[in-house]
């Protein structure tokens, strides 16, 4: 016991010394003191208290009071159209893989019913299609979108034009070539058999050639910013654009480690990839949409960078709580434990920002698309973070390991969060590439009806079902096929919600290539939820 | 520049501490386990067939992990065996504990099923064993031929799960899988867990499903 406990006093003090290394770092460096003028940063000139709407002219157009002011909004449109072929190329591939991945998901979800759905082709069967779902939307969509919106994003935040986006377009070919190869071999069997690593290890360096290639473009234009502070959004994009990489590299290093070290390396990565991947990039686009759209800064700037580094400290360790109970060392599992739970501070720092910020102009969720997206997706993030920080407790781990639960959990995660944040940030994105209005307003509601609908029926089903299923699990006088018949409803009724994201999917992937073709009439009133002439009426 | 430098490093380093105590301890600790004298490496076979295990995603539904009866009472009351330890694992390149238990554990399904018949009826179709199962039919590892030639590995399906005419015969795919199965037995004592107070010899596995 003696060398656990002194590896585990080790950690801790060097935990706290980077910690406290970065605080003084911050502190030095007036991190602190300019506050609230760096969460100002994101309005042009004047801009502070005028919305900035899904729409090309937000619905009381701000167009600048002063030459100056002019000048700064005729900047940003500069900045956006600077992006546009880059963003395109990346946000259109990633909605291909959303709807790719869909299917393949509701495909698996009907085959846990109904067990003879397409059992006679390899190709289809249930170990091969669950995969692919999951790379197509986690690689594919996920990330795909939420590069695409970084790549929107990064010339807005650093005032200045997108330098060397051609770098970032061929690196989204890459990361497609990646793709289609990558599930093509899962589909051939050819799997490297770890959840989340699934693609061949020799396939994975087109993600890490095609990741770097859009750091490129970031250093670039960092490098030729016109920005005083760096907003906290540009913080978590960079810190992402830097982690993905690293990780991915380490973990698919291959033959490198057997047995059950492969485990923790394996739970290592796949939680990071939640982390410090598709988190950071969740509420960085949270941290810019919200203020953007209500037209007021977040509410703390100070709490947003202890937010961030907390996230980084803690996120990174906190993998290993998908073993507990497993064959690995004890002090391993609490350290993560420890960590998951110490989540709950850069969780609670982040829902203060979001929330707080949103005080007083909820109203605004009636008309905004974005805001309502982006919201929402934030209030989920706040929900399944403290679910997850409650799951890696021992106590209930052993309950809901092994589980339906978890796979409830991870959608309200990648789904409920992430995925609807990025939709709304696509939403609030296309008009300013495209120059063009959303055509039909009521899709976007219909697209908001069916996926939320969806997931809830999802969520909650899968949550029910899968806290009796380990409760049984514990208890071995229940026999192992009864309490496969007590899941059987809520996995049908995870078919159910499948399908109604599904069909939420073709409504906003239609919508999507409308707008790519500059479908519908030319507008000039942004597309809400509620047409303006009635928003002004009141 | 500089600044964003520094958040960049910063995450950098940050994620270098963790990979640290993830990876890097973890890795040098466990590697320097012990390895179960009884444990036996997989044969050509054995390894052939864990490949169709994972090229067919079994990982997806089962695990391969029991936890120790303290913490989870269920795993080895329902027969999973003892409590897995890394050195259960010395053979296994990559790893497949698992993370869902919509089918059983299979840390000791070689122990629990120790027949080759069943295993290859379970393959071709579950329900034809097991009321209400799941598990999806696997029947493209096996061929429907109208008459066995010799050293075919013919598997006798009870009706109404078979063909009406003909012969079912494994391929050697479904050959390799059942085999690895059968080589899922740790049922030998773990040197490395902690030693209790001796009940009695427990009994082996019992062989509820």
């Amino acid at each position: 016991m003696t060398p656990t406990i002194a590896i585990l006093l080790i950690i801790t003090f060097v935990l706290s010394t980077v910690g406290l290394l970065l605080l003084i770092w911050s502190i030095a460096n007036n991190q602190f003191s300019h506050g609230q003028a760096a969460a100002r940063t994101i309005f042009s000139p004047g801009e502070e208290g005028h919305s900035e709407d899904p729409a090309r002219p937000a619905d009381e157009p701000f167009t600048g009071n002063t030459i100056e002011q002019a000048e700064a909004i005729e900047a940003r449109w500069t900045a956006d159209q600077s992006s546009r072929t880059a963003v395109l190329t990346w946000l259109s591939s990633s909605v291909f893989w959303l709807l790719l991945g869909s299917f393949f998901g509701l495909a698996s979800s009907i085959k846990m019913h109904l067990p003879e759905f397409l059992t006679a082709s390899e190709f289809l069967t249930f170990g091969r299609i669950r995969p692919v779902h999951l790379n197509a939307v986690t690689y594919g969509w996920a990330s795909m979108a939420g590069i695409g919106v970084a790549l929107f994003l990064i010339p807005r935040l650093f005032k200045t034009s997108l330098v060397g986006g051609k770098y970032a377009v061929i690196g989204g070919f890459i990361w497609n070539i990646g793709l289609v190869l990558g599930l093509s071999a899962i589909t051939l069997g050819l799997s490297d058999g770890e959840e989340w690593l699934e693609f061949p290890w020799q396939i994975d360096l087109l993600f890490v050639v095609g990741g770097a290639m859009c750091a490129a473009p970031l250093l670039l234009t960092a490098a030729n910013r016109n920005v005083e502070h760096l907003y906290v959004t540009s913080w978590y994009l960079m810190a992402a654009l830097v982690w993905f990489p690293i990780l991915f590299l380490i973990a698919n290093l291959p033959f490198a480690f057997p047995g059950a070290s492969g485990a923790t390396v394996n739970w290592w990565f796949a939680h990071n990839v939640l982390g410090l991947w598709v988190t950071p990039i969740g509420i960085g686009i949270a941290y810019y949409m919200i203020p953007k759209i209500l037209g007021k800064p977040i509410i703390s700037y100070q709490l947003s960078l202890i937010g961030f580094w907390s996230l980084a400290l803690f996120y990174s360790q906190v993998g290993i709580h998908h073993l507990i109970g497993g064959p690995i060392p004890t002090w391993l599992v609490t350290l993560s434990i420890v960590h998951s739970v110490m989540m709950s501070i850069p969780v609670i720092t982040v829902a203060i920002n979001h929330h707080g910020t949103m005080m007083g102009n909820f109203g605004r969720l009636k008309d905004s698309p974005t805001l309502r997206f982006v919201w929402i997706g934030a209030l989920m993030y706040t929900v399944a973070s403290l679910q997850g920080s409650m799951e890696a407790l021992r106590s209930i781990n052993v309950i809901t390991h092994f589980t339906h639960y978890t796979v409830a959990h991870a959608h309200l995660g990648m789904y409920a969060f992430l995925s609807f944040i990025l939709f709304g940030a696509v939403y609030f994105i296309m008009p300013r590439l495209t120059n063009w209005e959303w055509p039909w307003r009521k899709l976007i509601s219909l697209h908001f009806w069916l996926v939320s609908i969806g997931i809830l029926i999802y969520v909650v089903s899968l949550t029910v079902a899968g806290w009796k299923q380990g409760v049984a699990l514990l208890d071995a006088a229940m026999p192992f096929m009864d309490i496969v018949k007590m899941t059987l409803p809520a996995l049908q009724a995870r078919t159910l919600g499948g399908a109604l994201m599904t069909l939420g999917h073709l409504v906003f992937a239609f919508h999507f290539i409308a707008m790519l073709m500059r479908q519908g009439a030319a507008t000039e009133q942004p597309t809400l939820f509620r047409p303006a002439v009635k928003e002004n009426a009141q | 520049m500089k600044r964003a430098l520094a958040i960049m490093v910063g995450a950098a380093l940050i994620l270098l501490l963790a990979t640290l105590t993830l990876v890097v301890m973890p890795y040098l600790q466990m590697s320097a386990e012990q390895v179960p004298p009884d444990l036996k490496p997989y044969t050509e076979q054995q390894q052939r067939g864990r490949q169709v295990y994972i090229a067919n995603g079994c990982v997806y539904c089962h695990s391969q992990q029991p936890r120790d009866p303290s913490f989870a009472p269920g795993d080895k009351a329902r027969g999973w065996g003892r409590p897995s330890v890394p050195g259960d694992y010395a053979y296994d390149e990559p790893h497949l504990l698992g993370t869902m238990r919509t089918g059983p554990d299979l840390f000791n399904i070689g122990a629990r099923q120790p027949s080759i018949d069943w295993q290859l009826m379970h393959l071709y179709n579950p329900r034809a064993i097991i009321k209400g199962s799941i598990m999806p039919s696997y029947p493209f590892l096996f061929r429907h031929v109208d008459e066995p030639v010799e050293g075919d590995k013919v598997v006798n399906i009870p009706p109404p799960y078979g063909p009406e005419s003909g012969t079912i015969v494994a391929t050697e795919d479904a050959l390799a899988l059942a085999e690895y199965m059968l080589a899922l037995d740790h049922t030998y004592p773990a040197p490395t867990l902690p030693k209790r107070p001796p009940k009695s010899d427990e009994p082996k596995e019992n062989r509820a499903p």
